[in-house]
């Protein structure tokens, strides 16, 4: 049993098997989170987020449970502190007509930086995935991403 | 028709329910018993805040045994936000916001 530090749900107007794509093929995370997320998706292998056409992974792990369109476990970690990993764990069930996605982000270790991370990371990743599923268009994460680092010192400049 | 939006503003639209998430976005994962601890607030009470919550979906909850753990799920508020703030005024939000938390907290010391 995860160890949940965070759930983050939400609802959208689509079918499992399409959510299930949206984390799965990198056609349509590149659109929605920014990068690539590659895989087989089989219990056992590798997967990783990583920079489009070959580039470098920013979060990489195993998989370690494979239940499509329902369920997906994975690792997760930075490249550069794989000692800080943790679970993720996205469940897809129907709600009368709509899918309901669930992230469940768990195991952290004690003092993670990687668990201060995701909680800005995860709402914005699954409002855009569910713009895009909606409404054919996503949020421009990356432009989000970067008011995170936006400082006062910016301001005054 | 009720809305999502609807159910969202209405559920932020209370101290209480709003004092609730702030508990929870301290510590995650809450049962209610603890999350009745140190309110003023009757059990049933609190019971009834955490439903409006729950149908709002900004606290989802995961049984853990016999216990209800609840979650603070920020995401509906996180589609309000990329609702009405365009791309290129985040940047600039932001930077106020940081600005407004630097001059707050520097009055405290």
């Amino acid at each position: 049993m995860t160890n949940a530090d965070f759930i983050y749900t939400t609802y959208i107007k689509s079918t499992p098997e399409k959510v299930w794509a949206a984390i799965t093929n990198p056609e349509f995370t590149r659109q929605y989170w920014g990068h690539d997320n590659i895989s087989d998706w089989k219990k056992g292998s590798d997967w990783k987020h990583a920079d489009g056409k070959g580039g470098s992974a920013r979060i990489i792990g195993k998989v370690l449970e494979s239940n499509p369109p329902k369920r997906l476990v994975l690792t997760w970690a930075d490249p550069a502190d794989t000692a800080d990993d943790s679970k993720v764990t996205f469940e897809i069930d129907t709600v009368q007509d709509l899918v309901r996605l669930n992230v469940i982000h768990g195991d952290f270790k004690p003092g993670s930086v990687m668990a201060t991370k995701v909680v800005i990371g995860w709402p914005l990743v699954l409002s855009s995935m569910k713009s895009l599923l909606e409404t054919g268009k996503a949020i421009d994460i990356m432009a989000l991403k970067q008011c995170g680092s936006a400082t006062v010192k910016e301001t005054a400049a | 028709m009720v809305t999502h939006d609807d159910k969202v503003f209405k559920a932020l639209a209370d101290a209480s329910r709003r004092q609730l998430l702030d508990r929870l976005r301290k510590k995650n994962g809450l049962t209610l018993s603890e999350l009745c601890d140190g309110h003023d607030m009757s059990r049933q009470a609190v019971t009834k805040h955490l439903v409006l919550l729950e149908e709002a979906n900004l606290v989802t909850t995961a049984k853990q045994g016999r216990e209800k753990l609840h979650y603070l799920n920020p995401v509906p508020i996180n589609e309000i936000y990329t609702r009405w703030i365009g791309k290129f005024e985040r940047k600039q939000v932001q930077a106020l916001h940081n600005l407004k938390q630097a001059l707050e907290e520097s009055n405290d010391d």
